[in-house]
């Protein structure tokens, strides 16, 4: 897993609640055995149309934010359907940080597994980052994991918190089933006594 | 006195294997349940890594998404659904992995097969990469979807690093009203919460109308909690529990049934044990529900109209209307029964078992499919499909104009063929009204069977309570 540490790109508006992962990545996008090449298929619904024409009014189809980096989007972002292809997509699409009021469960914890920053703050600071994004001139956000910080293009500064194994796990790319294979010893310890208590999970 | 603890609290507390400083869990899972769409990655992360299966005979996968509901001996058309089922197939024989494949009779949906078998128990943490994991919490079960990367943790250690979620408890008290289902209250609960309304939570159902369902009942109340942004949805496990899995094939037999008897029997919230957030429901006030949006929350009683987007409470919330009924082609003050339908459905891991079947069929028998309603069933399980033709379940749905279809995850999601057409209306007893969940353009009213039969019998949403005798 790539490392996450600081990133200074353009910021895209998807300003709509309830942003669900159908819509994120379409479920014929799910037919494949691999993780990459999904990017072009990113919003495909939204952003193509049946013939496979850009939808100019979609945002990732405009200028400066094509080449978006991180995405400012409406409340419960990501809910829905537990499928990773959505981050996969947002990844392989570019995108490394997603800024909400809120996060559905799953998609979140599946953001973390692949690099990408989920940032939760406030409504009224969303509001801004929102207005920031829309700026076709100086959509720039940078955002820094080690300080914890929000840099807005006027230079003004949000705090954001984090879990801490979550930030440690970013910062430095680390693969978390490795680190669990570390404690084979206490699984064992905990499947003897399970054996014991409860047989019948056991075949 | 020790603490009081809450179900969910017992179930957590037992499967801790460590508790690090920050606050993480590594979480012991016990039953791992796997299908072809959400799992190659994972498998392929493990052949990457050199990795093994921890515990096979913890684990089981099934073909369900992508396959056909018709004829089965033709095989999957579309190479790459074909790809992805023999990914399947293959990643589990290499592994060691227990699979259905697409004509084994114990073929079905992932979340009807798990209780069906027996694998899914109470007391016990399941896992699955589909958010629809929730299902087995009917049983007293802690289970939650996950994403490929934990499954591919899951698969290799049979842990997961989790943080510990907060406490939630939805007590329904009365009984149902004549003519409402399960799938009502779940759809009028999460109108009541919200689609985020449990996010950070695991909801445990409580009160007498809870207890009053059938098992598979539970399972639907269980299965759309995720549809209210809770990962879990817990049902205390009671008689009827131990009922439903008595005898069932990977259920405990014998003297090992005896002892997992009496510690199921100690899985009940601690009376006075606090829950971080508490809602209560009167079943007494519940309507049949039907969806005019694209979002579960968006839900109104049959008896009620299309709302106008002026009266939600905040700008995003007009906006996110607005959009839906534009993408639903509906106009505000339109009575819900007055709305035509182009297709009916009865399957999904949300309505698709024995009991939805002989209550679609109750409502259809003696009558016909509306002209130009194109209306399916797929039972949730081969198995299930079976029993009902034993019981002449299919000879009603076919007499009266439905097509009596293998089971399958179908027109729920349309990964196979089974779609709605762009700008075609569907009244469907699956799980999710989302933009183009159905099939690019479709539009989709989630109801319960029972109303989804009125639906394809009249042409149009109906009151189903005027078609009981």
């Amino acid at each position: 897993m790539e490392q996450f540490i600081r990133l200074r790109g353009i910021a895209a508006a998807i300003d709509a609640i309830n942003v669900d992962t159908d819509q994120i990545i379409p479920k014929l996008h799910l037919r494949t055995i691999e993780r990459t090449g999904l990017g072009k298929v990113l919003f495909d619904e939204l952003r193509f149309e049946p013939d496979g024409s850009e939808k100019p009014e979609f945002v990732l189809n405009q200028k400066p934010w094509r080449d978006a980096q991180i995405l400012v989007a409406g409340d419960n972002f990501g809910c829905g359907s537990s499928r990773e292809h959505a981050p996969w997509a947002l990844l392989d699409f570019g995108i490394r940080c997603i800024i909400s009021t809120s996060f559905a469960d799953i998609f979140y914890n599946n953001c973390f597994k692949n690099g990408i920053l989920p940032i939760t703050v406030a409504k009224e600071a969303l509001d801004a980052l929102m207005m920031d994004a829309k700026d076709p001139e100086n959509p720039v956000l940078g955002i820094d994991l080690e300080t914890q910080e929000i840099q807005r293009p006027n230079g003004a500064t949000l705090r954001f918190t984090i879990d801490a194994f979550r930030r440690d796990c970013l910062l430095k790319g680390l693969d978390d089933i490795g680190l669990t294979m570390q404690k084979m010893d206490r699984i064992e310890a905990f499947e003897a006594a399970q054996r014991k208590e409860q047989p019948w999970l056991y075949r | 006195m020790p603490a009081l603890r809450t179900l969910f609290d017992k179930i957590w507390d037992r499967h801790i294997v460590e508790r690090q400083d920050d606050g993480i869990h590594i979480l012991y899972i016990d039953r791992h349940l796997l299908h072809e769409v959400l799992s190659p990655q994972a498998f392929e992360g493990l052949r990457l890594a050199k990795r093994g299966v921890r515990r096979p005979d913890a684990t089981l996968a099934v073909a369900d998404h992508n396959v056909p509901t018709t004829d089965r001996s033709l095989g999957i058309a579309d190479p790459e659904s074909r790809l992805q089922v023999e990914t399947l197939i293959r990643n589990c024989r290499e592994f060691g992995v227990d699979v259905f494949d697409m004509d084994d009779p114990r073929q079905g949906i992932v979340h009807v097969i798990g209780p069906e078998q027996g694998f899914t128990l109470p007391g016990t943490t399941v896992v699955c990469c589909d958010s629809h994991t929730a299902t087995h919490g009917a049983f007293g079960a802690l289970a939650f979807g996950i994403g490929t990367s934990e499954g591919e943790h899951v698969l290799a250690t049979q842990t997961l690093r989790c943080a510990r979620p907060k406490n939630m408890r939805v007590e329904v008290t009365g009984s149902l009203p004549f003519g409402c289902t399960a799938k009502d209250l779940i759809l009028a609960i999460i109108g009541r919460i919200g689609t985020a309304g449990g996010t950070g939570h695991v909801i445990e159902y409580t009160g007498s109308a809870i207890s009053d369902l059938s098992i598979e009942g539970r399972m639907t109340i269980s299965n759309m909690t995720i549809e209210a942004g809770a990962r879990a949805g817990l049902i205390a496990p009671d008689e009827k529990t131990f009922a439903y899995l008595e005898g069932r094939p990977l259920a405990p037999k014998g003297e090992r049934w005896t002892q997992a008897l009496a510690m199921w029997q100690t899985l009940v919230s601690d009376e006075g044990a606090h829950y971080d957030r508490e809602v209560r429901i009167d079943a007494d006030e519940i309507a049949p529900q039907v969806t005019w949006g694209t979002s579960p929350e968006d839900v109104v009683p049959i008896t009620g109209t299309v709302p106008d987007p002026a009266t939600a409470p905040d700008e995003a919330r007009r906006t996110s209307m607005r959009r839906a009924l534009e993408y639903m082609g509906l106009v505000p003050g339109t009575r819900m029964c007055d709305i035509p339908v182009d297709n009916v459905f009865i399957g999904s891991c949300t309505n698709s078992r024995i009991e939805d079947l002989r209550a679609a069929a109750a409502v259809i028998k003696g009558r016909k499919v509306a002209d130009r309603v194109e209306a399916m069933v797929s039972p949730g399980s081969s198995l299930i499909k079976k029993q009902a033709e034993h019981e002449g379940l299919d000879r009603i749905f076919i007499e009266a104009g439905f097509q009596w279809r293998e089971s399958g995850c179908s027109m729920c999601l349309g990964m196979n063929p089974d779609r709605v057409g762009a700008g075609k209306r569907c009244a469907s007893t699956s799980n999710r009204n989302f933009e183009g969940r159905q099939g690019r353009g479709a539009r989709t009213h989630l109801v319960s069977p029972e109303m989804a039969a009125a639906a394809a019998v009249n042409g149009r949403l109906s009151d189903v309570r005027s078609m009981l005798g």
